[in-house]
């Protein structure tokens, strides 16, 4: 199929592991992805199995599902038990559980709770529905961001009064720098994210280059868009470089989308603190709407409980996030912890870490234990 | 500074994480445990959610050596007949009701032929009840009842019995049907999903991913335009061509239904012991099916299938086996996907496109709305 088969080349993959692999030298490198898609396309290809063993990809804070605090989907539980509310989602915030049941549980417990593919489509809702409160529940980062201004932008310009947005957009880089102030961070370079930069453009990481002397390469999420990226990533530092390149050019400007950080800028602010899940509360982390939309924020049109809940004490979340150990690390992955039944969210979306290392790890047990081997006799 | 651990203690943590790593691999294998309070949408993915029902619920409580074997069909022989008989049922709540390439009425008929010519077995005789919602047009059932009988003739079986009730407006969606059928049982060697053995070739008769893909589309919430159309067939004279030819050899037949091949595939595997190996490259998708695919983030290997079936056969007989389905009007994309192999036991994987290796997990509950 065209303009997916290129990019999925086996040959060209071997090609370029090779010349990773002679760049590197064998020297062990990590490097963070911080986007979910990211992290799916490596799993989902098998990509950690192409590229040189020495080389150990760690899954970010890069999936939006994941780093959402559970009083947050209590929030939005409650909002969507509200008599008369249909409440619109993505469908993977589902199966996400809060501390007494998902939204799917709610639905199934009688809560008009739908999921679909765009804002717009809720508010497609809220126009078929004028006797109805459709509220949409709007999550992910500069991402998706964007399609919620513009669908709050026209919401505004038509007067539809029975939508509103329970806003939980979040932005990349105060995380980014809350991981690379983290005293046990051990990372060699980031993979940017494709999406979120095709919004915010590449100036935003320079700082990471520049105080941290680490590289950035943005890329896309085709199986070769990765392997090229670590590819970046090793010549850059095999050559003693940090700075922040761009393997997605088919999609991310320099200066990003202009029309579309208007959009946001001009329908959300940001908010002083956000509790991420597992990193804690990271100032102007996230994003709410302004009091000009007032109107359309269901934070203020509905009682929200807007408690903060603990993390289930077993659940290492956070240091999966971090990069600080792996998913099968983690005290309750595999057993208490699975894709049916999760207690951390890194295991409910497809995206998150953990789910995908689940569904899509390693099938042989011989190579895990080389690997793990291999990893434990680095410096 | 970093304090480096001795070599003892990583030896241990390793001998940690490796046990950790080999009880997930035993957790896959296992059993399916029931934690639901209520029934949610993914009991009825066909995935894992949905055997965690069937084995919590149903398969426990009705335990039986027929039913034990938790096969498509239960097969049986009358006292003192050497006819063997294969008995199924299966219910139809698909949305729309009409679709590229079928309708409910055409899926009834379709589907449950499908699940006896899995047993092996030729379709004689089905039943059909319909649930009918207050307020349903009756022109849209006499369409669909036009189509199921349609559909009948073309397949030589005959609706021989049926039942109608009908339920308050806003307690059923439209229509609701059942369908069961007999059939007779021309295969009288061990046919199933507990014959797989290692060096088995599998086979899938056609492209993965058109029912599922079409029934989504139709749905008015995606503007995605593709020329996908559902697949719906009855698939027994196709079983009929392989048993014929390829006798003995053939060991499993499995229509990949709701949870798509992944699904099937994981249940055969679990069922026989043994690991399936696939090369992603050799499954036959269509591109609008791969596209849509693409645009919404779902895998074509656990999208649901109506006219397609799975063929393990023994090694020596895959060509020819592969052969007859080519020469049959829905096998002409058939296609040899995969082999079997002793080890890891429990578990499919997947040789990626791009040459890597991943598991290839059951559909464990998506949150898309039924399909079929």
């Amino acid at each position: 199929m065209k303009f997916v088969d290129e990019y999925r080349d086996p040959e060209l993959a071997k090609r370029i592991a090779a010349e990773i692999a002679r760049l590197s030298d064998g020297r062990p490198l990590k490097f963070m992805e911080v986007c979910g898609g990211h992290t799916h396309t490596i799993y989902k290809h098998g990509i950690e199995d192409v590229l040189p063993r020495s080389i150990d990809l760690v899954h970010g804070p890069g999936c939006p599902v994941c780093v959402l605090p559970m009083g947050r989907i209590d929030d939005a539980i409650a909002i969507a038990r509200t008599d008369g509310v249909i409440f619109t989602t993505f469908g993977d915030m589902m199966r996400v559980p809060g501390s007494k049941g998902s939204l799917l549980d709610a639905k199934a417990d009688g809560a008009d709770v739908r999921f679909v593919y765009s804002p717009l489509d809720a508010l497609k809702l809220a126009r078929q529905h004028p006797e109805r409160q459709v509220v949409f529940f709007a999550i992910g980062f500069e991402t998706t961001a964007p399609s919620t201004a513009v669908t709050l932008l026209r919401a505004k310009a038509e007067g539809i009064k029975n939508f509103s947005v329970f806003c939980n957009h979040v932005t990349i880089i105060p995380a980014i720098k809350a991981i690379l102030d983290s005293p046990d961070l051990r990372l060699d370079g980031f993979i940017g994210p494709g999406h979120v930069s095709m919004v915010i453009g590449m100036r935003p990481y320079t700082f990471i280059a520049r105080d941290h002397h680490k590289p950035v390469v943005i890329a896309g999420f085709e199986p070769l868009d990765i392997i090229q990226a670590v590819y970046m990533l090793v010549k850059q530092i095999s050559e003693g470089r940090a700075e922040v390149e761009n393997q997605y050019t088919r999609v991310v400007r320099p200066e990003g989308n202009v029309r579309a950080l208007e959009a946001m800028a001009r329908t959300m602010e940001l908010r002083p603190f956000f509790e991420w899940r597992g990193l804690g509360f990271i100032t102007h982390s996230a994003l709410k709407l302004r009091s000009e939309f007032a109107d359309w924020d269901a934070e203020l049109r509905y009682e929200v409980p807007g408690l903060r809940v603990a993390d289930p004490k077993a659940c290492q979340c956070g240091e999966v996030l971090k990069g600080v150990i792996k998913p099968w690390e983690c005290k309750v992955f595999g057993t208490a912890c699975t894709p049916e039944t999760p207690i951390g969210t890194c295991m409910v979306s497809p995206e998150g870490a953990c789910a995908a290392y689940y569904n899509y790890g390693r099938f042989s047990m011989a190579a895990e234990r080389d690997h793990l081997r291999s990893l434990s006799q680095t410096p | 500074m970093e304090v480096k651990p001795s070599s003892e203690q990583e030896a241990a943590r390793l001998d940690a994480v490796l046990q950790k790593i080999e009880r997930v691999r035993q957790a896959r294998r296992h059993k399916f445990y029931l934690r639901d309070e209520r029934i949610t949408l993914s009991h009825g993915s066909g995935g894992k959610a949905t055997h965690n029902l069937i084995e919590g619920v149903f398969a426990p409580t009705f335990s039986n050596p027929l039913l034990d074997a938790l096969d498509d069909a239960a097969v049986f022989s009358l006292d003192g007949s050497n006819l063997q008989l294969a008995f199924t049922t299966d219910s139809y709540v698909v949305s729309p009701l009409f679709f590229a390439g079928g309708d409910i009425g055409k899926l009834a008929v379709h589907g449950t032929i499908n699940d006896l010519a899995m047993a092996g077995a030729q379709p004689l005789y089905l039943s059909a009840s319909f649930i009918l919602e207050e307020g349903f047009p009756i022109a849209d059932l006499r369409r669909i009842v036009a189509s199921m009988q349609q559909a009948a003739n073309d397949a030589g079986v005959a609706i021989v019995t049926g039942d109608t009730k009908v339920v308050q407006r806003g307690k059923g969606d439209g229509v609701f049907i059942n369908t069961a059928g007999v059939g007779l049982r021309r295969a009288r060697w061990p046919l199933g999903q507990t014959c797989l053995q290692p060096g088995d070739i599998v086979l899938l008769s056609g492209s993965a991913g058109d029912h599922g893909i079409a029934i989504m589309l139709a749905r008015e919430a995606l503007d995605i335009e593709t020329d996908v159309q559902s697949d719906t067939a009855p698939l027994h004279t196709l079983v009929a061509a392989l048993l014929e030819s390829v006798g003995e050899r053939l060991h499993c037949l499995k229509d990949p239904t709701r949870g798509g091949v992944a699904t099937a595939l994981n249940e055969m595997a679990l069922a026989s012991e043994v690991a399936i190996g696939l090369d992603e490259q050799a499954i036959p998708v269509h591109p609008g099916v791969r596209g849509a695919c693409e645009i919404l983030g779902l895998d074509p290997l656990t999208i649901a299938n109506e006219g397609k079936l799975l063929a393990v056969v023994a090694s020596e007989a895959a060509e020819e086996a592969l052969a007859v389905m080519r020469a049959h009007p829905l096998g002409r994309e058939a296609a040899m996907i995969g082999s079997v192999q002793a080890e890891p036991p429990g578990l499919v994987f997947l040789r990626t496109e791009i040459g890597g290796m991943r598991v290839l997990d059951m559909l464990v509950g998506d949150p898309l709305p039924r399909i079929c």
